[in-house]
């Protein structure tokens, strides 16, 4: 199971990875959704792995348990990324509608600059 | 326990929810309304730095007892943080208002108190997975204000900057998994206690969560090579915005100052002094990097942002000594670059908004043109570090601690050449501004591309309020100057609590109110080890 885990984690990440190294806005998004699962998964896998048992100590009997405060921190990164990816979600379209292409790199600062009409839209 | 602890984090984030929902519609109800919430933050974040005098005070969030709980610690360093966070926020708003920036898009007061929350949080609380969610509440909202009154250039670096921050934060969640799977903890104070501790096997682990924890604090603190969204962000935030992000990046600082001293510092036997290995040479490439930038910037904003960048390069050259003296010298550069960055973007914006451009090329004279070039000249020296402002005593003092034979050639070469060639930056685009225009006289310059026989536009000059907030940032320069004394004690007692990791450690797990109720009550019934035995034994959990 270790082997499962651990690939496949490492598989996300390299896909998250490659996705957030393109240029346009949306393979970037997709990537950093990659990138999310894959922490999420490796943060489950940071309290040992164990399956079958109850997240909680039994008073009565030693019972084998498992870590219960990794999936409370995966539920808060769920959370997060998800709302995180919405806003970059939301931010891309903006970026998109503005400047009719959603390429993620900015112009040549210098040429842009050297236009006197080009001004930062204060 | 002191529940004004928590005050200054609760306080924004009551407020900002009533000012997004309630006031939308009204600007000058949620103008007044963000102006007092920020007025009373103040207030308390004055109080709570005249209480941290002592030892370190913990806030038991749900009366948890440490390791199990969240707990908030305000001690010096944080209680100083605080207070520059509210003086900062509270300029930043005034000018905010004064100049209408705040009327130019949704939402301006609502995003500010959420950042300031934020930031605050990540200034108080104990606990690393707690410092994550808060950095992930003050990125939101500095998302939000980032793309404020939006504009082409201004979302597509708003994408940019949104991108590499979920990156980075993808990092931190990776950083704290590992520290989890080695030590079993999350809060900082056990994560002290525990590192020097742990068997040699563990040590690889612990070694790649600090440095992955390194570099998600230097993307915050703009350090080399994750400094590169910096001068493409602030150039293209809203002025306001550029200014109050000053403190996003001593964010980034202060988290290495507090976790990578408290945890990963030099005497611990799994990282050694590998930390300051690597953070000194970023550091130093970082000062030259800002001073490059500055003197190839053509257009004034990124003049500004890469000048930021310089200054926390030096920064970060006392801070990776991770030693009391130099980290005197950190703490008090901190405060004056703050308000060095605060004042030049403010400034910056002033004069852009009557220029229409920022492009470093000749214009016409602003009305105002020899009252921004006193205001310019004054915080250009003091970014630069030119005496008598506290710029030069800064970088006085981080030359003075670094004098390591490995380290001080190089330091006291970056911080003197990068000086330098920052003074000749600001120099140049100081003469373009103000001098230059003054010998045009009205006359229409021939490069500008406007037609020559349309009259100028009038320009409004700027009032009393628009000034004040600019000034006021100047002023700050000027006290921390003239208190430079009795500061940099503080500043020494400071560092000196930020070292003391046994007392922090003891501060935060022995002082648990529910442990003390603990104790009494063995003292009253005697021990039942039948009962507490099972209790006790899962050591290596917390609850969030």
């Amino acid at each position: 199971m270790e082997f499962v885990v651990a690939s496949s984690v490492g598989a996300l990440t390299a896909a998250g990875v490659y996705l957030i190294l393109r240029l346009r806005a949306f393979a970037v998004i997709l990537g950093l959704a990659l990138l999310s699962y894959a922490v999420n998964v490796f943060l489950f896998a940071s309290g040992r792995l164990a399956i079958n048992m109850p997240p909680i100590l039994s008073p009565y009997e030693d019972l084998a348990y498992s870590d219960p405060l990794p999936q409370a921190l995966v539920l808060t990164a769920i959370v997060i990324s998800f709302g995180m990816t919405a806003v970059l979600v939301m931010v891309a379209l903006g970026a998109y509608l503005e400047s009719e292409d959603d390429r993620i790199d900015l112009e040549d600062e210098a040429e842009e600059g050297d236009a006197p009409g080009e001004v930062s839209k204060l | 326990m002191n529940h004004w602890i928590i005050a200054p984090v609760i306080l924004p984030a009551l407020l900002a929810p009533i000012i997004g929902f309630v006031m939308r519609h009204d600007i000058p109800l949620a103008r007044v309304a963000s102006l007092a919430g920020t007025g009373a933050l103040l207030a308390i974040a004055i109080g709570l730095f005249l209480s941290a005098g002592g030892d370190p005070q913990v806030y038991y969030l749900g009366d948890w007892p440490a390791p199990f709980g969240i707990v908030l610690v305000l001690d010096k360093l944080s209680a100083l943080m605080v207070l520059l966070t509210a003086v900062l926020a509270m300029i930043v708003l005034v000018h905010a208002v004064a100049t209408g920036w705040d009327a130019r898009g949704w939402h301006f007061h609502a995003l500010f108190q959420f950042q300031l929350m934020g930031v605050i949080g990540a200034f108080l609380t104990g606990d690393v997975f707690n410092l994550f969610v808060f950095f992930e509440i003050l990125l939101i909202a500095s998302y939000g204000l980032m793309i404020h009154s939006g504009g082409r250039k201004r979302m597509r670096a708003g994408l940019q900057y949104v991108v590499i921050n979920l990156a980075g934060s993808t990092l931190f969640l990776f950083a704290l998994g590992v520290i989890y799977a080695a030590t079993g903890t999350l809060n900082m104070a056990d994560l002290a206690q525990r590192i020097p501790e742990l068997p040699e096997g563990e040590a690889a682990l612990v070694r790649v969560a600090a440095i992955l924890l390194l570099v998600v604090f230097g993307l915050k603190a703009a350090l080399f090579p994750v400094h590169f969204w910096l001068p493409a962000t602030y150039s293209s935030a809203p002025a306001p915005v550029a200014a109050l992000f000053a403190i996003m990046t001593k964010v980034g600082a202060y988290a290495i100052i507090r976790v990578h001293s408290l945890a990963f510092g030099p005497d611990v036997a799994a990282t050694g002094g590998m930390i300051s290995d690597w953070l000194f040479p970023a550091a130093i490439i970082t000062i030259a990097v800002g001073a490059f930038g500055v003197l190839g910037a053509r257009r004034l904003m990124p003049l500004i942002a890469f000048s930021v960048v310089g200054s926390m390069g030096a920064l970060m050259v006392a801070v990776s000594a991770f030693e009391p003296a130099a980290m005197t010298a950190a703490l008090y550069y901190l405060v004056h670059s703050t308000f060095a960055a605060a004042a030049l973007f403010l400034l910056a914006d002033l004069v852009v908004s009557r220029r229409e451009s920022d492009v470093l090329t000749l214009r016409p004279a602003t009305v105002q043109n020899g009252l921004f070039a006193a205001l310019f000249f004054a915080a250009a020296i003091g970014m630069a570090g030119m005496p008598p402002l506290s710029g030069f005593l800064g970088k006085l003092m981080v030359l003075d601690a670094m004098r390591a034979p490995g380290q001080m050639p190089w330091a006291w070469a970056a911080i003197l050449i990068g000086s330098l060639m920052t003074i000749v930056g600001f120099a140049r685009a100081g003469s373009t501004l103000f001098w230059k225009p003054t010998a045009l006289s009205g006359e229409p310059v021939p490069d500008d591309g406007a037609d020559p026989a349309e009259p100028a536009p009038e320009q409004a000059r700027a009032g009393a309020a628009e000034i004040a907030p600019t000034m006021l940032s100047i002023a700050a320069l000027a006290l921390v100057t003239g208190f430079a004394g009795p500061l940099s004690g503080y500043m020494s007692d400071t560092s000196a609590q930020v070292f003391d990791r046994a007392g922090y450690v003891s501060a935060v797990l022995d002082g648990g109110p529910v442990k003390q109720a603990a104790e009494k009550d063995k003292k009253a019934e005697g021990a039942e080890p039948s009962q507490d035995a099972p209790a006790d034994e899962p050591a290596d959990g917390e609850d969030h």
